[in-house]
């Protein structure tokens, strides 16, 4: 901890508690997939990308150590900033992008209907 | 089909990778002015003109000065200028292949002669268009960025001055490759933002996509570098006082400038990486084949490219912002407005990208979407220009360069802005999308918009910078050349794209457009005078300045800028500044403060350094190793450039004192203004 930029730079104690959290969201995913565990695929990938998105979080409180507080408010600021842009970016890229699919690939009978026209 | 051997034949020349040479050939394939005339009379022009440089340099013993004056400067200012230098230069060349275009399509048109052979001609637009955006129009407003910005808000330099320095350098290192490009190998001829599969290596396999990623991936380096460093001066090293709603407006669209850089550069580096890892390592994320999605590519580069707009037009909107009240003697209408309709314009500019592609298939409900947010950012927009209208009414103006530059502009970037909001109504954009129409559109808001802006800025703070005012009669030469020439270039572009002329022609069937085509070409010799006029009207400055040499304050300045010397001390200020109002210096003239003369303390300031141009050298030569796959030159300049780096991070020798003697010789006896006489 340094006075003069008021930000924590963790203790012996969070960054344990930082790994142990980061080991068991990385353990679980690997083991639903590799035990075969008994749950459907929409099941699975929400759990996965769930434990996912909170492994980000987990690393980012207790190894960047941005809080609300940190430097004014400034870090939680940007990275919220960042959160929105990526937000942003990922659904609409996904939205447009299925789209495209729906509209610019061209369905099997539409492929058999063109071959007749020759 | 014969353009289908070529490239077969092109595809199978540049694979054979030399072990030192790596793609290059000693013959025409590699040096295009061995068959091509006119670049060989180009090439001939530019080695003389360089010759001639350096050998004048030489002769007058400047390189010394140049070199520890300028180059390793990390001064913000002489930074600032030389991000102009660069961009007048680059200008000169992006007109010049502009002026290339409009001859050509003339002539062709009338069924004359076809001036450029068809590959070249798409070079030649290709390159025209990544030199206006990335080496003309960048370097132009992150000069004024640079230069400005720290005056305003009283600072004595940026918060990393080194890194400052670095992004000028690499920023110049894609310039530098770009004008390689000319006479060794070629340019991209893929359109401006090389859309694959074009782009990729099967339809594209010569050096000329390569040259464009690897001077964009350096020189977006050197952007996205000197966006953080230019947020970070914001937030963190205005003078006391100066809280967020006391800033002047260009420094609010300085900072929302720099969040967009910062926010979308990386963007534009990931896409750009996974399009270089398309031809580098064999991946298929843009191919047409192995999964790959070339709609996914047009997608992401959109994602940069419209926030880029922003990043052009925001700071030149602060410019106007800075000129309207100081030469109409008010002050401005509606800050607080102007600094909203700013950052929604910010925010908004992030999801509106989708109307650069409505064609591409989306469904009637993505379309809708992304066409009526891209008629909202209208409205921040046109509230800007009612509150520079406002800012007019009733006020004593004076019709000054700067004012003039400005009224162009309000004038020329609403027809633009208009014609926008008519491309943004997605059943409009299926005719016009493409077409001559969308040129004429976006060159309006550039030109009228940003370019104009340029002009005023440059006229305004000249004397701030060198202390005499800009020739004003060269300086209207220039303007009217400008803004009528803009007119007759662009305005036939319109007419042309609603008859269906798409962009990007090079051959012509009908000459029922020649007579369009003449009046454009028409318009861009104008603009031509009016570029060479403001040329001269820098060099006649130059030679008279003594008669045009203006106090500190020349124009009633606002701003904390003007609050120092014009020139400005390298230290711009001998103490920070007191802000206790917005307009900080007009409320300082009203309560009649004067610089202090006495109780000089020493100045804390950083030491130039050459790692900056050094580094970025070393890229040049890696970018250039991995354009022609040589991949021993790229591999050595790589560890040399990371070996230089950390070399440079155990300099610990990079800041001294200025000591209080020196700053009072400054202060007093240098200027006569010191003494308190405005």
């Amino acid at each position: 901890m340094s006075a003069h930029d008021h930000s924590d730079h963790g203790s012996y104690r969070s960054y344990i508690i930082g790994f142990l959290l980061s080991v068991v969201l990385t353990v679980v995913p690997f083991w639903i997939v590799m035990a075969d565990v008994d749950v459907s695929l929409g099941v699975a990938l929400a759990v996965i990308f769930g434990l996912g998105a909170i492994q980000v979080l987990v690393h980012v409180y207790y190894f960047l150590h941005v809080t609300v507080q940190a430097e004014d408010g400034w870090q939680f600021m940007s990275l919220l900033f960042t959160a929105i842009l990526l937000i942003i970016i990922m659904s609409g890229s996904i939205w447009v992008m299925l789209h495209l699919h729906e509209n610019m690939m061209p369905a099997h009978d539409q492929i058999e209907r063109v071959r007749d026209v020759k | 089909m014969a353009n289908v051997h070529a490239i077969a034949e092109a595809a199978e020349h540049v694979n054979n990778v030399h072990w030192l040479w790596g793609k290059i050939t000693w013959d025409a394939h590699t040096f295009p002015f061995l068959y091509d005339p006119i670049i060989a009379v180009t090439f001939a022009g530019v080695i003389v003109a360089t010759l001639a440089l350096l050998g004048a340099l030489t002769y007058f013993r400047l390189w010394g000065y140049l070199w520890t004056e300028w180059f390793t400067s990390i001064d913000h200012k002489k930074i600032g200028i030389m991000y102009m230098v660069l961009a007048v230069i680059m200008m000169v060349r992006g007109f010049a292949d502009a002026l290339l275009m409009r001859v050509h399509q003339a002539l062709a048109s009338a069924g004359l002669f076809e001036l450029l052979p068809a590959y070249h001609y798409d070079q030649v637009f290709t390159v025209h268009g990544v030199i206006m955006i990335f080496f003309v129009a960048m370097p132009f407003v992150t000069g004024f960025m640079n230069y400005v910005m720290p005056l305003q808000i009283g600072a004595r330099d940026v918060a990393f001055p080194f890194l400052n320095n670095f992004s000028f350098w690499l920023t110049v290192s894609g310039a530098v490759l770009i004008m390689i490009s000319l006479f060794v190998g070629e340019f991209a001829a893929t359109g401006w933002l090389a859309y694959p599969p074009l782009s990729g290596l099967e339809f594209s396999p010569g050096v000329g996509v390569d040259y464009y990623l690897w001077s964009l991936n350096i020189a977006g380096i050197g952007t996205t570098l000197s966006g953080i460093n230019l947020v970070v001066t914001i937030v963190k090293m205005r003078a006391p006082g100066m809280t967020w709603m006391k800033m002047p407006v260009f420094v609010w669209t300085t900072l929302c400038t720099n969040v967009l850089i910062v926010a979308t550069f990386p963007v534009l580096a990931a896409t750009l990486a996974l399009l270089t890892a398309d031809r580098y390592l064999g991946t298929h994320f843009f191919t047409n084949d192995m999964g790959g999605s070339a709609m996914m590519y047009v997608n992401l580069i959109w994602i940069w490219g419209h926030p880029e707009v922003y990043i052009l037009t925001l700071p030149v909107f602060g410019i106007f912002s800075e000129i309207v009240p100081t030469f109409c003697k008010k002050r401005l209408f509606g800050y607080t407005s102007m600094v909203y309709a700013t950052c929604v314009i910010m925010i908004l500019s992030y999801i509106v990208w989708l109307h650069h592609f409505f064609t591409m298939g989306a469904g009637a409900d993505v379309n809708s979407f992304f066409g009526i947010t891209t008629m909202i950012i209208s409205i921040p927009t046109g509230a800007k220009l009612f509150n520079w209208l406002f800012t007019m009414y009733k006020g004593r103006i004076s019709y000054e360069l700067p004012m003039m530059w400005t009224v162009a502009f309000m004038l020329t970037f609403t027809i633009g802005g208009m014609t926008g909001v008519l491309l943004a109504v997605p059943p409009a954009d299926y005719v016009l999308h493409n077409s001559l129409f969308l040129i004429a559109h976006f060159h309006n808001v550039i030109i009228g918009g940003v370019v104009f802006g340029i002009f005023a800025g440059i006229n305004y703070w000249w004397p701030k910078a060198f202390g005499f005012k800009l020739d004003p009669f060269w300086g209207k030469v220039s303007f009217w050349n400008w803004v009528l020439g803009f007119w007759f270039a662009f305005m036939p572009l319109y007419i042309l794209g609603l008859m269906g002329v798409t962009r990007r022609i090079s051959a012509f069937e009908d000459t029922f457009y020649a007579v369009y085509f003449f009046v454009a070409l028409l318009g861009a010799l104008m603009v031509g005078a009016g570029l060479l006029a403001f040329i001269v009207q820098i060099l006649v400055s130059i030679l008279k300045r003594e008669e045009l040499k203006c106090g500190d304050d020349p124009w009633g300045g606002r701003t904390l800028e003007w609050a120092t010397t014009s020139p400005p001390p390298y230290y711009n200020f001998a103490f920070s500044p007191r802000v206790y109002a917005l307009d900080a210096f007009h409320h300082m003239k009203e309560h009649g403060a004067t610089r202090p003369t006495s109780g000089f303390v020493p100045i804390h300031m950083p030491h130039y350094t050459g790692s900056g141009i050094i580094i970025s050298g070393l890229l040049t030569a890696m970018g250039f190793g991995l354009i022609f796959h040589i991949w021993w030159l790229a591999g050595i300049t790589f560890l040399a450039s990371v070996v230089w780096g950390i070399a440079h991070t155990f300099n610990y020798n990079r800041d001294y004192y200025v000591p209080a003697d020196e700053v009072r010789a400054i202060e007093t006896a240098g200027n006569p203004a010191a003494a308190g006489a405005e």
